[in-house]
């Protein structure tokens, strides 16, 4: 498959992220669409990684390839903290100000 | 014994550190004790200086002043016949004078008495460091010390904003005459590259004529602003706002003979410009005119006095002009005597008369105040040029030394010489004969004053008669003393192969029919019960002392005053001002208009970082573009 697919795929991914965390005002859909641009990264990561791996002549010793796949191992376990950090907060939110609006954050404001 | 010299202008330094430090805590007498004890203990060391003949030929230097790799002014003194000299006049007088103070300055507050006399002691420490100074840096610290000293004195009864305006005006011309001899000192620090006076005396034939003329005349600038020549002699007689002894002290025997001093000691370079003399000269006797013929309808006993000293200063730079430097020296000590004599005279008079200083409302104070009216008829023959008085023979070498150079110049100093004595008689009758003319409550107060100020008096008057002896000219047994003793130093006019005995025969003759003449006239005039005061016509034009403060006024002061004024309420006040406020103002309005953008709302927060990075993302790919179009433009 050209790596073009994948490039578009990711890219839409991270727009209706974008476009979630601009529209919305619930702080969980937010937060997904967070997760969803991150997750657009890591599948544009993983797939030029795969890329790379084709594209090396026959008979040369692969150089890429694998390291990316499991760079992104890493990224998901970090990502899976900052998520559990995240909710914590949204959950601390919610029993303060018994909303997840997020802007109801204006409030630290002064 | 170097040690010793640095003693003399230190000890009336310690003496203001202590009475003013200690203002407070002093009592009126100790005060008294130590102002006018360390100026006494300065006295005798003086002497002592004075009779073994202490001359070193190198100055003594003490520490480095001001040192680079050009120049290297050091901080030294010079201890020769001529400061000896100014010394002794300055350490005796201001002795004398510190005394007269004690007993004239009694209904002061102890706080205010102590003021007095730390301002004194640090005058004349100032005046001994301009006098004994080795190099003109050292002569221009005292030359400002004495400037601020004169201006704290003149404004000593500061709460009289009269007084504070007198005393500005005397710091303020000062200064003028200040940034003459800075010039000078500049001009010659270029020139030898040295400010001490050996170098620079023996090295003085090498200048240009151009640059000695420049280097006199500008050194004659600084002298005209502290000696009070034309056309700088105004705060002069507004000086006479500060107390009576201080004139005496500061405004007639010491301070304002400092451009004297400074003439005499660079006479090198002064006859080296045979211009900057001729300027001296004809400065000195338009001085003395003007300065005599206002002096002779003024009704202020101090401001007469006042514009008496101007006139006499012009004397001496008359006699400096044409090339008599020890004349003009001498001239500076005579001077000192019968000038602080006639000064303290007037403070006992007015003392006596309870602070009346109007001499219409005098008269008649003969009976009442001998002691004072005695010496102050010695001190008026003496100015006056009576026979064998310090006067006479000061007067008589300057004049034998003006006819000598030209005739013009003689006869208009003969002229002031006999308006001196008109004015002079004047005051005198005025004050002492005929009737008198001040109020009950006056004549009531009237009183002898007490010993501490009569016995200066007596010592003055004695030195005002018997002090020109030291000069007394051979053809009446005398011996030209004072000229031999300050040969080493400045050279005396020679009047070889002149005449003199006929030109001194005529010259006493003169002065004695003169004197009689005036004498008779002011007897008639001013020895009356009823006095008016009131002039009109030209006499009224000399009472106004030609109008030259109203002049000054006109075209100095008041143009000057507009455009301060102008520039504090236009350029200061809408200009700098609105600029100042205007970049506040402008920030306090920017900033409440960026403030906006922090609204709280995370939303907005991150749009506009989205957008941002769009932006930059959009900058990034069109780079080429920009840069192209940054370049086209510049």
């Amino acid at each position: 498959m050209p790596v073009s697919y994948y490039i578009i795929l990711a890219s839409a991914l991270f727009c209706i992220g974008v476009a979630g965390v601009l529209t919305r005002r619930n702080a969980i859909i937010v937060f997904m669409c967070i997760e969803l641009m991150l997750n657009a990264v890591n599948l544009l990561l993983v797939a030029f990684s795969k890329m790379q791996n084709i594209a090396t002549p026959p008979g040369s010793v692969s150089v890429g390839g694998s390291d990316a796949q499991i760079f992104v191992f890493f990224i998901m376990v970090v990502a899976a903290a900052e998520v559990s950090v995240g909710l914590a907060i949204i959950v601390m939110m919610y029993r303060n100000v018994h909303s997840i609006d997020i802007n109801f954050l204006n409030r630290l404001k002064n | 014994m170097n040690a010793l010299v640095l003693c003399i202008p230190l000890l009336p330094f310690l003496g203001f550190l202590l009475v003013g430090l200690l203002r407070n805590k002093l009592s009126r007498p100790l005060i008294g004790i130590i102002a006018s004890g360390v100026i006494g203990i300065a006295f005798i060391l003086t002497l002592v200086i004075f009779f073994t003949h202490y001359y070193p030929a190198n100055a003594i230097t003490y520490f480095d002043f001001i040192k680079n790799s050009k120049y290297d002014i050091s901080f030294s003194f010079q201890v020769d016949q001529l400061s000896t000299l100014f010394m002794l006049i300055i350490t005796g007088v201001g002795f004398l004078i510190h005394v007269y103070s004690t007993s004239y300055m009694h209904d002061e507050t102890p706080a205010h008495y102590a003021r007095y006399f730390s301002y004194l002691n640090l005058f004349v420490f100032s005046m001994l460091l301009l006098v004994l100074g080795a190099n003109y840096v050292i002569m221009f610290l005292g030359w400002e010390g004495v400037g601020i000293c004169s201006y704290l004195l003149i404004g000593y009864w500061f709460k009289n904003n009269q007084y504070n305006y007198a005393a500005r005006k005397a710091f303020v011309m000062n200064r003028i005459g200040d940034v003459g001899f800075l010039l000078a000192i500049f001009w010659l620090l270029a020139r030898l590259g040295s400010v001490d006076y050996s170098i620079v005396f023996s090295n003085a034939s090498a200048l240009s004529t151009t640059d000695v003329t420049g280097i006199t005349i500008l050194l004659f600038v600084g002298a005209i602003g502290k000696s009070a020549q034309i056309p700088l002699y105004t705060w002069l007689p507004d000086a006479m706002a500060g107390p009576t002894p201080v004139s005496a002290l500061i405004h007639a025997a010491t301070m304002v003979t400092a451009g004297i001093y400074m003439i005499a000691r660079s006479n090198v370079l002064y006859s080296l410009s045979p211009v900057s003399m001729d300027i001296v000269a004809v400065i000195g006797v338009a001085t003395a005119l003007l300065a005599a013929s206002i002096a002779l309808f003024q009704n202020d006993i101090k401001k007469v006095l006042a514009y008496s000293t101007v006139s006499q200063l012009g004397f001496m730079f008359v006699a400096l002009g044409v090339g008599a430097y020890t004349t003009g020296v001498f001239h500076v000590m005579t001077h000192a005597f019968f000038k602080a004599l006639l000064f303290l005279g007037a403070g006992s008079v007015i003392h006596a008369m309870g602070g009346e200083q109007d001499i219409t409302k005098m008269g008649g104070l003969r009976k009442k105040i001998p002691i004072t009216y005695w010496t102050f008829l010695i001190a008026v023959l003496a100015i006056s040029g009576f026979p064998f008085t310090s006067g006479f023979i000061s007067k008589d070498e300057i004049l034998l030394a003006a006819y000598s150079h030209s005739k013009p110049l003689f006869w208009l100093t003969a002229f002031a010489a006999v308006l001196t004595a008109f004015y002079m008689f004047r005051v005198f009758m005025l004050v002492f004969l005929g009737g008198f003319r001040g109020n009950d409550e006056q004549q009531h107060h009237l009183h002898e004053s007490p010993p501490a100020m009569t016995i200066p008096l007596i010592i003055l008057a004695i030195l005002a008669a018997i002090g020109g002896f030291v000069q007394l000219p051979e053809l009446f047994g005398g011996h030209d003393y004072f000229n031999q003793f300050l040969a080493p130093v400045v050279p005396a006019l020679s009047h070889e192969g002149e005449n003199l005995a006929t030109k001194e025969y005529a010259l006493l003759g003169g002065t004695i029919v003169g004197l009689i003449i005036i004498f008779l006239f002011c007897k008639k005039w001013f020895a009356v019960n009823q006095f008016e005061g009131k002039y009109t016509g030209f006499k009224n034009v000399l009472a106004h002392k030609w109008y030259m403060d109203e002049l000054y006024d006109a075209i100095i002061v008041n143009p000057f005053n507009n455009i301060a004024g102008f520039l504090k309420s236009i350029v200061e006040k809408s200009g700098i001002d609105g600029i100042v406020n205007g970049v506040g103002r402008f920030i306090q309005y920017s900033s409440r208009q960026v403030r906006l953008i922090q609204s709280g709302l995370v939303g907005n927060y991150i749009l506009i970082m989205v957008l941002s990075i769009t932006v930059l993302f959009m900058v990034f790919w069109n780079q080429d573009l920009i840069i192209a179009f940054l370049q086209k433009i510049f």
